[in-house]
């Protein structure tokens, strides 16, 4: 690793956190939870996702033990099926569609834009209250017994089959739901409304073209999402409705109507974390971002081609073979936004002066796996080879490439990319270089095996599987068990650097961002007067400049 | 926001105390709030025509592989309820209208009159809705709780419909999908009046921060926002009403 | 969109006037939503017939009708009660996208369903 570093830190003995911040405003319990702040609800949303996270985690460590024999030696198959069940539901719905957006993106966006805080601050507050009832509700469920009907709470299965507590994660997820979409509509309104003189929309941060993007599909996705479990759980009270073919429905409706929210929720999961790898490309390689323009509107490209694509999940099901041809050629669309981000941040690199803090190695992390998980996205897409893959453990390694080694790295870039804002201090550098490398190794082994279990053909959701299928198997759980020391390390060095980090600074990282131009942590009202924007985002020389005019006036 | 006089010269926000009472303090001015929030009202309601859309897919599908079952259960729903339903939530959907009008206009005593009067209305739509439901319920028409199909396998069974319309017999696993054809009846209906209540409930809280001179002071953005909800609400029931009553009258 | 925003009182004002509708338009628009409820309700008694576009493919008029009415009964509503007619562009671009969305989401499904029966290539 290279020593070059772009830090830049005050003198650490004479330096100390502003007394004034957000933070150190108001005290006590009642005055964070019931807090307007956009900062103070982004934290309160830090610490339940951080939990949420941490109980999908310990879930997905129970299935690759399962997975390390063959035969169901840790748990009986429904169990199994519960475990599996729960991982889906808490990451996808508890984890990843809250993560970037509701934690990182209700911190810096009112920054970035120059205002004082979101547009709605009490449907902001709503919402992390929203996110804590899906959240016990959820815990309710396992605690109950759980529910095994996989996420995607397939119909008849879901509605006529089974026995478990679909009805709570339902209701729990329609609940969950809600408070994304309040998030959605806050940030958009935010964004519309509340943007400071100057701040023209090409002078925004990608951060915030990608966010705005992910929140057109929050605001017009989830809603199909939330009345389509209103109707499974209908269906099950009443056992009557229009899903279940035994009382005459049509379990298809239900998948074209699950996978209109659900395949757009992809994208609300990934937008958010590509408008992370915006900001650290650019930061670290001391470069505007390559071809501004075209990255902003990649991002509004994929919203609207989210919109278009989600039968693809569908081919096997039995759809029309026309709708199929249809679908799949649209979904061969979306690749071509998400190469234009990967070729410009790549070009942003290019000639750049890297250098390769944390935050910066999981955005590069990011760059290779996501082009992994996205270009595999494409075999899925062609109906023919779609029919041999799905259902296997290639999907399960292909959206795990996005999720975790896409969404996962960004948010955890972003995390120590915006540490030092949030609380004053730096983390620990070394050991956080350490455990980003590590999730990188311990990612890879743990589902590149993957792929070639599903190209030969092992099925996803079953607990057991043919011996010939256990060496591969082996090498994933090894692997798991490095990417959960690679994952509980931050925990440990964040929460430890809380105390004992070093002391940031305005702009730790030399960034332009109108984030980086207030105290850190920031004031309640984010900055002492109304900013001014003046110039093009990412304008390394503006900044030289304006430091230039700090030092000249000292 | 007519009368907002506003020193435009630069962009920090320096006369604070200038502020009216009604300024949140995170927006620079009265028109950004206004703006703001009913830009947020009309993304909400974005969400409610994704969330009715759902619905309206089912519905669209079901119908056109039951059609002849969908045309003998909406014979069963009272042209005449339902008619009148339309005419009172159109009236209402003007009264509020009004009621936006005279808010702008500083008209107290007019705002509580059109506020009250959309309240009476509201509150008669759902009766007349709860009537209607009420005949479903003695007919074995509600689905899911002991639903009988005898309506459609033998229609004179039905001498007040079957006078009307004279609807052949359906075959007997056509007959059972009208429970499907009512479930999305009370779904959607249902779906409706469950925003209808909240939007009744709504009023009275206007009729009474109205009394108190709230919304005649220049800041009416909570009536005209909740006008936007109330407004959206008839047009779901504009569609509703042919979808659900006018399938096949004749 | 791609002017800047500034949020300087004198910009937004120019932007957009608070457009107060007259009460007279408002009762026309009542009139004519009465008439259209009434008319809908007359036509739904009357067999307007079918037209049978392609074999299995037969369109019935009736619903097409009623379904007009109601678009238009809609759009008086959202213009005017709605104010969208005097409102600025981001408000009809709003309101465009939502009806846009629902119907990709109706035009899609259906486009599965209608195309199932065509087969096999």
């Amino acid at each position: 690793m290279s020593e070059a570093t772009v830090v830049s830190l005050p003198d650490q003995s004479t330096a100390r956190i502003p007394k004034m911040n957000f933070i150190t405003k108001e005290n006590g319990l009642l005055s964070w939870l019931l807090t307007g702040d956009h900062k103070r609800i982004a934290t309160l949303y830090l610490v339940s996702i951080t939990f949420f996270f941490f109980i999908g985690a310990s879930l997905a460590a129970l299935i690759r033990l399962e997975l390390l024999t063959p035969q169901t030696s840790l748990m009986a198959a429904d169990t199994y099926n519960k475990v599996f069940t729960m991982h889906g539901v808490i990451m996808v719905f508890l984890f990843l569609v809250p993560s970037v957006p509701a934690t990182i993106g209700n911190f810096v966006i009112p920054m970035m834009v120059g205002a004082k805080d979101l547009a709605l601050p009490k449907i902001n507050l709503l919402s992390w209250y929203l996110y804590v009832i899906a959240g016990i509700m959820v815990i309710y469920t396992m605690a109950a017994g759980g529910v095994d009907t996989g996420w995607t709470f397939t119909t008849p299965l879901s509605t006529h089959y089974l026995n478990t507590h679909v009805i709570t994660t339902g209701l729990a997820i329609f609940v969950a739901g809600f408070s994304s979409i309040f998030t959605g509509l806050n940030f958009i309104v935010t964004i519309h409304k509340m943007r400071c003189p100057g701040m023209t929309w090409f002078r925004l941060p990608l951060f915030v073209w990608s966010t705005y993007a992910a929140s057109l599909l929050m605001v017009l996705g989830t809603p199909v999402l939330a009345i389509t479990l209103v109707l499974v759980v209908l269906e099950r009270l009443f056992h009557i409705g229009v899903f279940d073919p035994a009382f005459g429905g049509d379990p298809l409706l239900f998948q074209h109507l699950f996978w209109f929210y659900s395949h757009p929720a992809v994208y609300i999961m990934i937008l958010p974390g590509m408008a992370v790898i915006s900001e650290v490309v650019s930061t670290f390689s001391r470069k505007r971002v390559f071809g501004y323009t075209a990255v902003a509107f990649s991002s509004v490209a994929i919203a609207i081609f989210a919109f278009f694509v989600w039968a693809h999940h569908m081919f096997i099901m039995g759809i029309s073979n026309y709708a199929s041809l249809v679908f799949s050629l649209l979904t061969m669309l979306v690749a071509v936004p998400s190469a234009i981000k990967i070729f410009n941040w790549t070009f942003t690199m290019y000639k750049g002066s890297i250098t390769f803090e944390t935050p910066m190695l999981y955005a590069i992390g990011f760059m290779g796996l996501f082009t992994i998980g996205g270009l595999t996205g494409v075999f899925l897409g062609s109906t023919g080879t779609d029919i041999h893959l799905t259902e296997t453990y290639f999907i399960v390694a292909h959206f795990h490439f996005v999720m975790v080694g896409g969404m996962l790295m960004a948010f955890l870039s972003g995390i120590h990319f915006w540490w030092p804002k949030w609380t004053g201090r730096m983390y620990p550098e070394k050991i956080s270089q350490f455990a980003a490398v590590t999730t990188f190794i311990g990612f890879n082994f743990t589902f590149f095996p993957q792929f070639i279990l599903g190209m030969l053909g092992m099925p996803r959701r079953y607990a057991a599987y043919p011996p010939e299928f256990q060496a591969l198997n082996v090498f994933s759980t090894a692997g798991a068990t490095i990417l959960g020391v690679g994952y509980m390390l931050p925990l440990l060095y964040l929460t430890w650097s809380l105390k004992f980090g070093k002391i940031a600074g305005n702009n730790p990282w030399q960034a332009t961002g109108l984030e980086w131009q207030t105290q850190s942590p920031p004031l309640t009202e984010n900055f002492v007067e109304t900013p001014i924007m003046d110039h093009e985002a990412y304008d390394y020389e503006w900044l030289e400049q304006q430091q230039q005019k700090e030092v000249a006036s000292v | 926001m007519s009368d907002h006089t506003a020193t435009g010269n630069g962009a920090v926000a320096e006369a604070q105390h200038e502020h009216p009472s009604y300024q949140r303090h995170h927006f620079e001015t009265v028109d950004q709030q206004f703006d703001a929030t009913n830009f947020a009202m009309w993304l909400f309601l974005l969400t409610e025509i994704m969330f009715f859309g759902g619905l309206f897919v089912s519905y669209l599908i079901m119908r056109n592989w039951y059609y002849p079952a969908f045309v003998e259960g909406s014979h069963q729903l009272s042209i005449l309820w339902g008619t009148s339903n339309t005419a009172v939530l159109i009236c209402s959907s003007f009264t509020m209208a009004m009621g936006v009008w005279a808010a702008e206009m500083h008209r107290k005593k007019s705002l509580l009159l059109f506020i009250g009067l959309t309240f009476v209305l509201g509150v008669a739509f759902l009766g007349i809705k709860y009537i209607e439901w009420h005949e479903k319920w003695e007919k074995h028409h509600v689905p899911g709780i002991h639903y009988s199909d005898a309506s459609f396998l033998n229609p004179a069974s039905d001498p007040e419909v079957y006078k009307e319309y004279h609807d052949k017999p359906l075959a007997p696993d056509m007959a059972a999908k009208t429970e499907e054809y009512f479930f999305l009846y009370f779904a959607m209906t249902g779906m409706h009046a469950l925003h209808m209540v909240i939007g009744v409930g709504l009023l009275v809280y206007i009729f009474f921060r109205a009394r108190t001179g709230a919304y005649t002071n220049g800041h009416f953005t909570f009536v005209e926002n909740f006008g936007l909800y109330w407004h959206f609400v008839d047009i779901i029931w504009i569609f509703l009403y042919p979808l659900l009553y006018l399938i096949s009258r004749y | 969109m791609t002017e800047p925003h500034g949020t300087t009182p004198l910009n937004e004002q120019q932007e957009h006037e608070h457009h107060v509708v007259s009460p007279l338009i408002y009762l026309a628009i009542l009139v004519c939503l009465l008439l259209a409820t009434a008319l809908t309700c007359g036509m739904s008694y009357i067999d307007l017939g079918e037209w049978h576009v392609a074999p299995g493919l037969t369109l019935f008029w009736n619903p097409v009708v009623a379904l007009a009415i109601a678009c238009t009964k809609m759009v008086l509503v959202v213009l005017f009660f709605m104010h969208v007619k005097y409102s600025p562009r981001l408000t009809k671009l709003t309101v465009a996208s939502g009806l846009f969305m629902f119907l990709v989401l109706v035009g899609m499904t259906l486009a599965d369903y209608f195309t199932r029966a065509w087969g096999r290539w």
